[in-house]
């Protein structure tokens, strides 16, 4: 069996398509961002969080009230995976400065489910606290920035490896084509209503090694098919890299969504969003592999020919549209 | 090297060995502390640490609270407050505590297993009060103790013989709780405290005022028994007791020490100025100084001129620290402690604490984690099923696709399994909950580089190439791309590690691992794999592929 073997699409030509496709994902995505805000969870504002197991879930109303008599309102209530399972969700928008006073929240959310949860008929409680979480909100800034940081830093790490290893070129290709990821990610967060947690920052940050890697692998093949087909323009040879690389990827992906869809199914609830990003990541980080890096690469290349080449060379005759042509 | 199918052979087997080693249950020790008795614990553990998020417990973030008073040096402050918290801690009762700086101005507390958070909050909060308190020597608690044991009956423990144990436990035995009660309970007959309380003393250990000895695994009884209001009416007027939190060993019985000491301290914390620890210079032993502050030293010097003679007992947050020593004069601003024969390190923490005490700076929560029991387990299983199902549905598209050759990569597949996690637990590294989802997608790009070889020794073969070269080359042209893509990975991961905290870091240390044992069974193991399978067949036309 062989999929896609001795492929020969022009994938470059179609790009325009690709980006409008990304494009359908980035701007609902953003405008949603602007509108409604990131959906930062607890971890990052600061506040409270409960989550609780009871053998039947109690009317929300009825918490509601309880809360709003110890005077905690405006608190989520969401449902939590199984049946029972839910989380009170309270954001320490105008408390204090530190945990102290959100950590007043979970014993306020206790005295409200003793009194709405019925106990057992041997006395123990009628629920579990499973999961409490109250962070200071500087803890929670602090955090957002780090996240931030530690993807900059990435980005500046793999540029100066990618400068180092292959040229200058590559790495900005290499770096713009991930950070497409990222903003297209952020959009599908935005549009999925997802909550920004470490769980979704994780998922974030190997999305990018993920996408970089598929970046990776077809720029080593674009600087081998450089060395081989000296007659080729750059045109040319990406399209051909692609082409050649297109069974990896396919088979890669493959593997890497079976493990996902495991994790969707058989993980739980704290690892879902995880897979459900990283799921997002790998179709992404396909598309932008192959229609933002390389045409990206291809621009840098006409705009700036570079005389300091080690591998790729400009595009010496014609523009791409008649290259096109000649490569069929 | 390793040229031979022989050696590379060796290297495999010696590489699993090794991870099943690091495998393999272990018998872990631990101290447990419970109210401030000590005693250790055999549990058996096995693969690697488990994460908060795991196995359940609570996590403190704490900073200094500078609202209500201003730290002049908060880097010292921070230290100040580390050393008190793991001592504390210790005490607390919890198995292997976590307690670590985090950045400049944090402290990070983690406590595995620990379910109630307000109790672990107040703990942490209490800040250390140091006392000086005058032993008892008048014999008080001897002339009690008869009365303290008749009060115990009367209250219905301390079975008399003859009489059937009551079936209900009252509320004294379920004070007392578990089965130690029970067993003691009926065999000492008369006098439950005068039987485990007795005046210090005895191998070379000389007799001092007020103190007494417990034996270690009675201590916890001993304290609640006082604590009942009946038997605490017994006790003298204006005395109470307290205890040494370390463990006595006189013959080779060890004990606890309890004091009797005045329920007035002479002289706290709060008059403090500064404490250093010293070596005495007469001595060499190690001793911690102290001053006080002029008002603190007028009170000082009267009281301790009115007891000369007497034994002074220190305490910090109500514990008594060492044998109190004798006042031999009078004391004014400046004193000393004599540690004994403690060393200079304890006298450091000592003084460091003493100075806490006198500087409370209090400690702010500004992050609080409580993870149940349940809840982690749940998650190891997710994503254990999660792991099995990714690890058969890649089995399946690896031999649907690739045949022979992928059944050889399923194989690598197996022990990349087998050493990430072997290599995880050898480097002690904690598995958290993202390092779980993480380690069921790595199966998913572990057969990443298997694949690129593969679809190289595909092309060779298209160009007409024999299959024993077509191999090699495989093997030899893939690898650029498997290195350049897996070095990026590793270096983002490494930077993670150096300037995340927490999660990310251990999500690092699970990536990089995870990216090592991938690169040597898909190159190393994997290309074994094939020399084996070519030395059977030598003369084989078409590769299974």
């Amino acid at each position: 069996m062989r999929f896609f073997h001795n492929a020969n699409y022009d994938f470059i030509r179609v790009q325009k398509w690709a980006w409008a496709a990304t494009a359908a994902f980035i701007i609902p995505g953003l405008i949603m961002l602007i509108v409604r805000g990131v959906n930062y969870s607890v971890e990052f504002t600061g506040g409270t969080l409960v989550q609780v197991r009871a053998e039947q879930r109690p009317d929300f109303g009825h918490i509601r009230t309880a809360l709003d008599a110890e005077g905690l309102h405006g608190a989520e209530l969401q449902e939590f995976g199984s049946e029972g399972s839910f989380v009170i969700r309270a954001r320490a928008a105008v408390a204090g400065t530190d945990a102290d006073n959100t950590s007043l929240t979970r014993a306020a959310v206790v005295r409200a489910l003793d009194v709405v949860v019925p106990a057992k008929a041997d006395g123990q409680k009628g629920y579990i606290i499973e999961h409490s979480y109250a962070v200071g909100p500087k803890v929670g800034a602090e955090l957002r920035t780090q996240a931030i940081y530690l993807v900059m830093l990435s980005f500046l790490v793999v540029l100066v490896y990618l400068a180092w290893r292959f040229e200058w070129r590559f790495g900005v290709a290499a770096v713009l084509a991930t950070a497409h990821d990222i903003v297209a990610t952020i959009g599908f967060i935005a549009l999925m209503r997802m909550e920004v947690s470490l769980v979704v920052v994780s998922a974030v940050l190997s999305m990018v090694g993920y996408s970089l890697n598929d970046t990776i692998i077809i720029f080593d093949r674009v600087r081998e098919n450089l060395h081989k087909y000296k007659r080729s323009d750059l045109y040319a040879i990406l399209n051909r890299s692609v082409n050649e690389t297109l069974p990896r990827s396919i088979l890669t992906h493959g593997t890497t969504l079976a493990t996902l869809l495991a994790l969707l199914v058989f993980g739980g609830e704290v690892i879902r969003p995880f897979a459900q990003v990283m799921f997002f990541g790998v179709f992404t980080g396909t598309l932008s592999s192959i229609f933002i890096a390389s045409p990206v690469l291809l621009y840098i290349e006409k705009r700036w020919p570079g005389q300091d080449v080690k591998g790729a060379r400009s595009v010496t005759t014609a523009v791409p549209a008649t290259t096109a042509a000649a490569t069929r | 090297m390793f040229s031979t199918i022989r050696s590379r052979l060796i290297l495999t087997v010696a590489l699993a060995l090794l991870s099943l080693w690091a495998l393999r249950p272990r018998q872990v020790s631990r101290l447990v502390t419970h109210d401030g008795v000590s005693h250790t614990d055999t549990v058996t553990r096995f693969g690697p640490n488990l994460g908060l998020d795991l196995q359940g417990g609570i996590h403190l973030g704490l900073e200094l609270d500078q609202s209500k008073m201003v730290s002049t040096d908060p880097k010292r402050d921070l230290e100040l407050a580390l050393t008190i918290l793991r001592k504390r801690i210790d005490e607390f009762g919890v198995a292997e505590p976590t307690v670590q700086k985090s950045g400049d101005d944090r402290i990070v507390v983690e406590l595995p297993g620990e379910t109630d958070p307000e109790r672990a909050k107040a703990i942490v909060q209490r800040t250390a009060f140091l006392e000086f308190r005058i032993t008892d020597k008048t014999q008080a608690l001897e002339r009690a103790l008869p009365a303290m044991d008749r009060a115990l009956r009367a209250a219905g423990v301390g079975v008399v013989p003859g009489v059937p144990k009551p079936a209900a436990p009252n509320a004294v035995t379920q004070l007392l709780g578990g089965d130690s009660a029970k067993a003691d309970s009926t065999a000492v007959t008369d006098g439950i405290l005068s039987g485990l309380i007795r005046p210090a003393g005895g191998a070379g250990y000389s007799p001092m005022p007020g103190e007494y000895m417990v034996p270690v695994g009675a201590a916890d009884r001993v304290d609640s028994l006082l604590s009942i209001p009946s038997v605490m009416r017994e006790m003298p007027r204006g005395l109470t007791w307290r205890w040494d939190p370390e463990t006595v060993s006189i013959g080779v019985a060890p004990y606890r020490m309890l004091y009797i000491l005045d329920d007035k301290a002479i002289m706290d914390g709060t008059h403090l100025e500064e404490a250093q620890a010293q070596i005495d210079p007469l001595t060499s032993g190690a001793i911690v100084t102290f001053q006080l502050d002029h008002s603190g030293g007028r009170t000082f010097g009267r009281e301790t001129a009115a007891h000369v003679g007497d034994y002074m007992a220190i305490l910090l947050d109500g514990r008594v620290q060492g044998r109190p020593p004798v006042i031999n004069g009078r004391i004014d601003r400046r004193g000393q402690i004599t540690l004994g024969n403690k060393t200079m390190e304890e006298a450091q923490d000592l003084a460091l604490s003493l100075n806490a005490g006198a500087l409370p700076i209090p400690l702010k929560v500004v992050e609080g984690v409580e993870v149940g029991p349940t809840l982690g387990k749940d998650s190891i299983n997710g994503g254990v099923l999660a792991g099995l199902v990714g690890t058969l549905l890649v089995i399946l598209i690896m031999i649907g696709y690739y045949h022979w050759s992928g059944a050889l990569a399923v194989g690598g597949l197996m022990l990349y399994i087998l050493y990430a996690v072997g290599a995880l637990t050898m480097v002690g590294a904690t598995l958290t909950m993202p390092g779980i989802a993480g380690l069921v997608l790595s199966i998913g790009i572990a057969v990443d580089a298997n694949v690129l070889i593969f679809e190289r020794i595909r092309e060779e073969l298209d160009h007409g190439k024999n299959v024993r070269l077509a191999i090699d080359e495989g093997f030899k042209h893939a690898m650029s791309a498997i290195i350049d893509s897996n070095v990026t990975t590793v270096m983002t991961a490494l930077f993670l590690f150096q300037f995340g905290t927490g999660p990310v870091k251990g999500f690092a240390v699970t990536l990089s691992l995870g990216i090592a044992a991938s690169m040597i069974t898909s190159i190393f193991v994997v290309r074994t794999f094939y020399m084996i399978w070519l030395q059977r067949k030598p003369a084989l036309a078409e590769l299974s592929i």
